[in-house]
């Protein structure tokens, strides 16, 4: 907001000394008065009020106070701001980010802690960024507000706010790889007359290999909060099991991009996709149909772990049974093995 | 997009309504041309025809600004023809050629030329035209944002959050609230529940409510609105009760015959509009308009089909 006057932030509950349900925009109020609005319970009508000053050359950001409230809004995200470009012949742009916090463990219950990226993740026009703790959120969000010209919706795993960004360098455990698509540098020009929107991608997909150990016998793919459990169920199978287990982290779920698994899944011939939200009809169904696509009688084992196809239980002991949790990820692991 | 409003003496004021009649029977013909030629398969899709209300976009728009920001909806060819745009792009449009208005992509809908947008689900362009509104406040422009609804768009609450937001933020905007008393085939007593001029009060938005055809008259309340948005920066509502004559969109119609013989006998805004042309004046504007609409139409048609999309 200091570098870029047309950054506006929008949302309930906003202003100081409040700050948002999780602290987010706090201070924003008291340093950007002028461009920090509070507003109404309307999900719908801020994101359609954001898409206007978009359109008109402002870059605004939106706090939707929980994602399950962006369902209050998808007529908006799906008939409306991710249409304009394509529809109005590239001849616009809308460039705003939607963030909102998903993810349950809290207790919330069934309309306060959903994983509803899944229904937006296969809509032409839309980013979808996921920040996990290996890369700086913050770092991946000033991008998505100053670089993008195009809608991103930022998802935050609630949990996740409470974490620290890790410092990679102290990891002695991994070999870590940042994933990177190229940027095509295509023109405007010729930008017009093609299908796919969205081709510079900033997010990179993070490669998780344990160090000094023996080739490893399965690929995970997952993103989100679940990269930190993923993460912690690996090092048990390393050291406990002596199983040595890839994870690889994306940040970008939509546009789709299969590439950073590759490599892995390429030695592995194993896969496990690991995802909070539910399990039928999901991100990691595509992932494991690309895969067998590229790879076909090669893939040698595939599976999914991810919630339950039932709504979020409040009783933390009972949410606990519905969401994928380290020893699901282990028993998954040994399964495949 | 001319300042038309201003007509003091008789000559300005004869041209004034002799530009009001080219405009409101171009979008007459274009309008029936559509519908003649759907059948013989140039157009892609549906259409929703402006017949009957032209002098509704023609009216207000006569007095918007460049630099004023039109936001239209499913039923937006006339939007779109009196806001100035370009007629031979709009039938390729339609026809979904590469040379249409938005290059076929977008279709008879989804228009955007210049500061014109419109998309086709009811309700939604509410609150973008609000942001539309706010962004241009909060770049200190003076442009204003007309946005147009239909009384169908009632029916959907994002239209309350979008004047609630208007209202409370002060957003420089006109809402055109065009009641042609059906939505699609439900005729508005099946689906209101009070009166219109309510919904805007119910949030500090001043309305006025016309029942009429007259462009004269539609031009100058509409005028009155749109200075007070000038000045005051804050919202402004116009309810223009009118009447639809042609189908929802091709062939739907399911009002008796006679009564919509009835509406184009008493309600047409260009048979009131054209008692006040001399009668030279009018063939010769119907001329040149018909001269206009066949070469835009045969122009369109002439152009290339899409060829593909490009691939990497």
């Amino acid at each position: 907001m200091n570098s870029d006057e047309r950054v506006y932030v929008i949302g309930e509950d906003i202003l100081d000394p409040y700050g948002g349900a999780f602290k987010v925009t706090q201070g924003l109020s008291t340093a950007f008065p002028e461009r920090t609005i509070t507003t109404p319970v309307s999900e719908a009508g801020i994101i359609g009020i954001a898409t206007g000053m978009a359109l008109r050359g402002l870059r605004p950001v939106i706090e939707i106070m929980f994602g399950d409230f962006l369902t209050l809004g998808a007529d908006q995200v799906i008939n409306h701001l991710t249409k304009f470009r394509y529809m109005y012949n590239d001849r616009v742009c809308v460039p705003l980010v939607i963030r909102t916090p998903m993810g349950g463990r809290r207790g919330y219950g069934p309309t306060h802690s959903q994983t509803l990226e899944k229904i937006f993740i296969g809509s032409p026009g839309l980013r979808v960024l996921a920040p996990s703790t290996l890369i700086d959120p913050g770092e991946l969000l000033i991008k998505a507000i100053l670089m993008d010209d195009d809608p991103v919706l930022f998802i935050e795993n609630k949990i996740m706010y409470s974490r620290m960004v890790q410092n990679k360098d102290e990891w002695n455990d991994f070999k870590i790889t940042s994933i990177v698509r190229e940027s095509k540098s295509i023109t405007k020009e010729e930008k017009k007359t093609d299908l796919e929107l969205l081709t510079d991608d900033y997010a990179p997909a993070i490669h998780l290999t344990i160090r000094d150990a023996p080739a490893p016998s399965v690929t995970i793919a997952t993103y989100g909060h679940m990269a930190d459990l993923c993460r912690m169920a690996v090092l048990e199978l390393a050291y406990e099991h002596e199983i040595f287990v890839d994870i690889v982290v994306f940040t970008q779920l939509s546009p789709f991009w299969i590439n950073p698994i590759l490599d892995s899944v390429n030695l592995t011939n194993k896969l496990l996709v690991v995802e909070e939200g539910t399990k039928t009809l999901g991100w990691g169904a595509e992932i494991i149909a690309r895969i067998t696509e590229i790879m076909g009688p090669e893939l040698r084992s595939a599976a999914r772990l991810a919630a339950k196809d039932l709504p979020i239980p409040a009783s933390i002991p009972l949410e606990e049974m519905v969401l994928p949790g380290v020893d699901d990820i282990i028993r998954s692991i040994k399964k495949m093995v | 997009m001319k300042d038309r409003s201003k007509f003091r003496t008789d000559q300005i004021s004869n041209e004034n309504g002799v530009e009001l009649y080219r405009s409101m029977f171009r979008i007459r013909r274009f309008e029936e041309t559509v519908l003649n030629e759907f059948s013989s398969g140039h157009f892609y899709g549906t259409t929703h025809t402006y017949l009957g209300q032209e002098a509704n976009a023609v009216g207000v728009l006569s007095n918007i600004e460049s630099g004023d920001i039109v936001v239209s909806n499913h039923r937006s060819h006339g939007h779109f023809l009196a806001y100035g745009g370009d007629m031979r792009e709009l039938f390729a449009e339609l026809m979904g050629k590469p040379s249409g208005v938005c290059g076929g992509r977008g279709g008879s809908q989804h228009l955007h030329w210049n500061n014109f947008y419109s998309n086709g689900v009811l309700g939604g362009t509410a609150p973008i035209a609000t942001g539309m509104a706010l962004a241009e406040s909060f770049k200190d422009s003076n442009s204003i944002t007309i946005s147009f609804l239909g009384d169908g768009a009632l029916g959907e609450g994002i239209l309350y959050e979008s004047f609630n937001m208007a209202s409370l933020w002060n957003a420089p905007i006109l809402f055109v609230l065009e009641n042609n008393r059906i939505a699609q085939t439900t005729p508005i007593e099946l689906n209101l529940a009070g009166n219109i001029v309510d919904r805007f009060s119910a949030f500090d938005i001043h309305s006025q409510e016309l029942d009429t055809s007259d462009v004269l008259l539609i031009q100058s309340k509409s005028h009155q609105a749109i200075s007070i948005i000038r000045e005051t920066r804050k919202p402004q509502a116009i309810i223009l009760n009118t009447y639809r004559f042609g189908p929802h969109s091709k062939g739907d119609d399911t009002r008796p015959e006679e009564a919509l013989t009835k509406l184009r006998e008493t309600r047409d805004p260009l048979l009131l509009q054209a008692e006040r042309l001399n009668e030279r004046k009018k063939e010769q504007v119907e001329k040149e308009v018909n001269l206009e609409v066949s070469h835009a139409f045969q122009q369109a048609l002439s152009e290339p089909e899409p060829s593909g999309f490009r691939s990497d």
